[in-house]
């Protein structure tokens, strides 16, 4: 058999991990990312799992990159291929000329394999199986070996590792000891075994990881939440939302228990479903306390009536929503961005809702603090819309940072001293000509400014009325503060390409690091394109201008039917056929190289100027 | 009469209570429910309690799903705040607005379509955490808005207006508030006042989830032969198991009581329950008990009411939380906004983090973190992922 090309890389390449579920091999993937880490090169990690705890495929992707791209790149470099069970989809994934790392205690057919792809085998269970005599051992520390002999092969610095294992491990130290020598079992059988193994991506101690954290964003979002003040959380265990709840709880037992008492400055409820979540959320902000509720996409649809009453009630609420793979159960453990309308327009009758796309982690806690004040401000729910990839898995971002001058904006709240000086009070009054209203807390005052919370129409003093002029008045406010809205919300994040270019790009969320990696691959094809990052919904009048300087905008997203294209066609006023999608919906997260082909495909089809590559094919 | 508005003028005289106001101070709006309605004999002795017990009106709040029943917050307690919410959700809606201020007073209104059939789930999570309210169903056994349907309540057997017969089993509030482990469960009828008023009084009193099914008959679509909730029919089979005299303060218990009649129930407010007992061997204070007690009397005919249960000493979902006793609503940037750095020993710097707890669906929050030192602009949680 020839050998293969071998592809060569220093600290740029994917491994990929795949494994069966419940085996204790996250931890172990996880060991091996964030040593890469300690050595200054940046890691994107994505964790791909199914809805079960034990015995499903799992796979687990490390992107090395010493450029910094964060997104998914797409290909694999290295296949660790541990489960049988897809076995050959792993090796028919790997790029030709990569590598495929196995566990070679049991023999297999040549046609296992393929002639374009370096073959490094390892008897794991058999090394196992002479050293650990525990069934459950023999199972574990499979994962710690291989992590072992990759860091061997690839040269991971052992001692990062063993004080990883250290500090993982503070708490329970007889533990220590067997996962560093599991580690140096593995590292040395590979150093002594595999040293004229074909492996040509190597690792290599750079500076490019500086003070950056590695934070997953539904941790971060709720760390947001802490620093902008919610008190009440009301939730419902629901993939990939549950571990933003538990990181509230995990935050708050830290950081809002009384010095004093030791009691709780906060309250959460693990409710029986998502419509008493929403609703909790809603009668704790009716009340005056910051309240929010995480969920996903079937939560969403659940909470759709409770939506409804919020915005007609104008009650303030933050809906965190980590979007998965829909409709119905879908792709539980998948990512999309595929809430956007059912949030956007949320609950029967007309309703409209703002709408928060954090990009990273970073954002998430910039957003989930901001999003409070945003809904107190406006009175009404406001949507944080993270998605599965942003929410579960650990990203390289800035370290987070907070203003210690920044105070709650509490809103428009009237208070007993201005009711007692007799100012006016309708709730429904607006008095700034912005559509906001002022509002009381219950409670507030004995004789002035009760005031009747209901779904039903209402005028200007929260009285019950179905006149017809009396319901256009109050709808009409309403859209006046959406109006206002648009200029208190995070604004686009507009970058011109170098070079005049009659092309545009839309993105938003999850696709960031990605669009951004795949403009410099377009460029390098002579393809230039001006870019805006949305940020919030309702549209600031900057995404509008973006379209209309444009002659085609190709908008990204991962859900099928382009709903940002959708909103933008419906909000914007704009030339339904300007707006390209470039969509990706197959639950993975969106990659550089998807997005670079199809937009390149795109422009091809649609410029009629030949590009200058293409011109010297001819 | 409902188009006339309530006349503004009262009589000058009109008696006063501790706090200086007089009855009227605790009504609303005049009711538009139909003349007759059992509501709105409830919602009168709901203004009499509060008046009775010398409560600010504006510390109550009064939180209603839809329905007639749900409409009556509009009918009493005018200077409240209320919240007419979602049709058999207002269990969480008062639930977060409780969290949200526990120094206010929750009265939830209900009926039985909102409370048996859309609200059931509802209903029984807010009785089973506790929380500190008092929970009255208006039950009439009859949608009464949509005219004349049945609801979960309804007897089976029992007739409705047009004559059809109620074909499913009747879900019992009462006995399901009792297994869900509501520390107050009374059951009155509308058309008995000096058994509700009294009732309402300890209810508001009582600490922890406190519910109430008062049997409030539909004039319009439920008040017929062979309707097992018309005023009749609830007259003629109304057992009561006590008589309830509801004391603020711990007073000396007055001579016209028997001896071995009268059982006093001290509350955790010091507000003393003093139960004349009506039906011999009913010992309100075992749940077991009165659970087998209804479902005897039950199945022979009668509707059992009174104080069924009273646990004077239970707790509530503040305690079981364990929040601070200023209202969340009240705390400021100073209380909420993490200032100073957490201390060294939870701070662990990203990158120093191994890969921790399981992944998937079962993972574990990672405690991230800290502000190193109060800058301006501070670092904040996460953690350096350098070495």
């Amino acid at each position: 058999m020839p050998q293969p090309k071998a592809i060569a890389s220093v600290n740029d390449f994917v491994v990929k991990f795949a494994n069966v579920n419940g085996s204790g091999s996250a931890s172990a993937n996880a060991l091996f990312a964030r040593a890469i880490l300690r050595m200054g090169v940046p890691v994107a990690c994505r964790n791909i799992f199914p809805s079960n705890i034990q015995g499903l495929p799992t796979w687990y992707e490390v992107r090395v990159c010493e450029a910094g791209w964060l997104g998914r790149r797409g290909g694999v470099d290295l296949m660790v291929a541990m489960n049988p069970q897809t076995w050959d989809k792993d090796v028919a994934s790997i790029d030709s000329g990569g590598y495929l790392f196995y566990d070679s205690s049991r023999p297999l057919p040549d046609s296992k394999f393929r002639d374009d792809v370096n073959v490094i085998g390892m008897p794991i269970t058999e090394i196992c199986n002479k050293a650990y005599t525990d069934a459950r051992q023999k199972q574990l520390f499979k994962n710690i070996i291989y992590v072992g002999a990759l860091s061997a092969l690839l040269g991971v610095d052992p001692l990062e590792v063993e004080k990883l294992i250290g500090e993982e491990f503070r708490s329970k130290e007889k533990l220590i000891v067997p996962n560093v020598k599991a580690f140096l079992l593995g590292r040395e059988w590979a150093e002594a075994n595999l040293r004229g193994a074909p492996m040509g991506l190597r690792l290599q101690r750079a500076d490019k990881v500086k003070d950056r954290i590695f934070i997953d964003g539904n941790n971060a979002a709720a760390l947001g939440a802490v620093y902008g003040g919610a008190t009440v959380c009301a939730w419902y265990p629901l993939t990939p939302s549950t571990s933003l709840a538990e990181a509230f709880m995990a935050h708050c037992r830290r950081l809002r228990a009384d010095r004093e008492t030791g009691r709780a400055r906060y309250a959460v409820v693990q409710a029986e479903d998502e419509l008493a979540s929403i609703g909790i959320a809603i009668g704790a902000g009716w009340n005056g306390a910051r309240a929010f509720t995480c969920t996903s996409g079937p939560g969403i649809s659940l909470m759709q009536e409770f939506l409804g009453l919020a915005y007609f009630a104008e009650i303030p609420a933050v809906v965190f929503d980590v979007q998965r793979g829909g409709p119905s159960t879908g792709m539980p453990t998948r990512t999309q961005q595929s809430d956007l309308l059912s949030c956007a327009y949320a609950s029967h009758g007309d309703t409209k809702h703002v709408l928060l796309f954090p990009e990273d982690p970073r954002e998430c806690f910039e957003v989930g603090a901001t999003a409070f004040d945003l809904a107190d401000r406006l009175q009404t729910p406001v949507f944080v819309m993270l998605d599965l990839d942003i929410g579960m898995n650990d990203w390289l971002c800035e370290p987070l940072a907070w203003d210690d001058s920044r105070r709650m904006d509490r809103g428009k709240v009237m208070t007993r001293e201005a009711l007692e000086a007799g100012r006016e009070f309708g709730r429904y009054l607006d008095v700034d000509g912005d559509g906001i209203p002022y509002r009381t807390y219950p409670g507030t005052h004995p004789a002035r400014g009760a005031y009747f919370t209901r779904g039903t129409t209402k005028d200007r003093y929260a009285r019950y009325s179905e006149e017809g002029p009396v319901y256009v008045d109050n709808m009409q406010r309403l859209l006046q503060k959406f109006e206002t809205a648009k200029e208190l919300l995070p604004r686009p994040v507009r970058a011109d390409a170098e070079r005049k270019t009659q092309f545009g790009v839309i993105y938003f969320g999850s696709s960031s690091a990605p669009m951004r990696e795949a403009l410099g691959a377009l460029r390098a094809e002579g393809i230039h394109l001006d870019t805006l990052r949305v940020r919030a919904f309702p549209f600031h009048d900057e995404v509008s201008d973006f379209i209309a300087d444009h002659g085609q905008v190709f908008v990204v997203e991962q859900n099928r039917d382009g709903q940002l294209r959708m909103m933008l066609v419906n909000e914007c006023g704009v030339d339904p056929t300007k707006l390209i999608s470039v969509l990706n919906y197959d639950g993975t997260p969106i990659t550089a190289r998807f997005i670079t082909r199809e937009i390149a495909e795109k422009v091809g089809v649609l410029n009629p100027v030949p590009l200058k590559k293409q011109r010297v094919a001819r | 009469m409902t188009y006339l508005a309530k006349p503004k003028l009262h009589h000058p005289r009109l008696p006063a209570n501790k706090l200086g106001y007089t009855r009227r101070d605790y009504e609303g709006a005049v009711s538009t429910l139909c003349a007759g309605c059992g509501h709105d004999s409830i919602s009168a002795a709901i203004v009499q309690a509060c008046f009775e017990l010398d409560l600010p009106p504006h510390r109550i709040a009064k939180l209603s799903g839809i329905g007639c029943s749900s409409k009556t917050p509009t009918y009493f307690l005018g200077n409240s705040h209320g919240f007419n919410s979602v049709h058999g959700r207002m269990p969480s809606v008062l639930t977060g607005a409780n969290l949200a201020n526990r120094a206010l007073i929750y009265m939830g209104v209900s009926g039985d379509g909102d409370s048996a059939s859309i609200g059931l789930g509802q209903l029984a999570h807010a009785i089973r955490r506790g929380v500190n309210m008092v929970y009255a169903v208006m039950n009439n056994g009859v949608y009464g808005l949509t005219k004349g349907q049945f609801s979960a309540t309804a007897d089976k057997g029992s007739k409705s207006k047009r004559g059809e017969v109620n074909t499913d089993a009747a879900i019992d509030l009462v006995g399901m508030a009792l297994q869900l482990g509501a520390s107050f469960v009374a059951r009155s009828f509308s058309g008995d006042k000096a058994q509700l008023v009294p009732l309402l009084k300890a209810a508001i009193a009582h600490r922890g989830a406190a519910f109430l099914d008062v049997l409030s008959p539909c004039v319009a679509f439920n008040n017929h032969e062979g309707s097992t909730k018309s005023f009749d029919y609830v007259r003629s089979h109304n057992e009561a198991v006590n008589r309830l005299d509801f004391m603020v303060e711990r007073a000396p218990i007055t001579a016209d009581y028997a001896p071995g009649t009268v059982r006093a129930v001290v509350q955790h407010d010091g507000s003393t329950l003093v139960l004349r007992k009506l039906a011999e061997d009913y010992d309100p204070s075992d749940r077991i008990r009165a659970m087998t007690y209804l479902a005897e009397r039950q199945a022979a005919g009668e509707v059992v009411t009174g104080l069924l249960y009273v646990d004077p000493e239970a707790g509530e979902l503040h305690d079981s939380l364990n929040t601070v006793e200023r209202p969340l609503n009240a705390l400021g940037d100073a209380e909420l906004v993490p200032v100073r750095p957490p201390s060294r020993a939870s701070t662990r710097a990203c990158g120093s983090r191994t890969a921790g707890g399981a992944q998937g669906v079962n993972r574990r929050p990672r405690p991230p973190v800290p502000p190193r030192a109060p800058r301006r602009s501070r670092r904040v949680p996460g953690s350096g992922a350098g070495a």
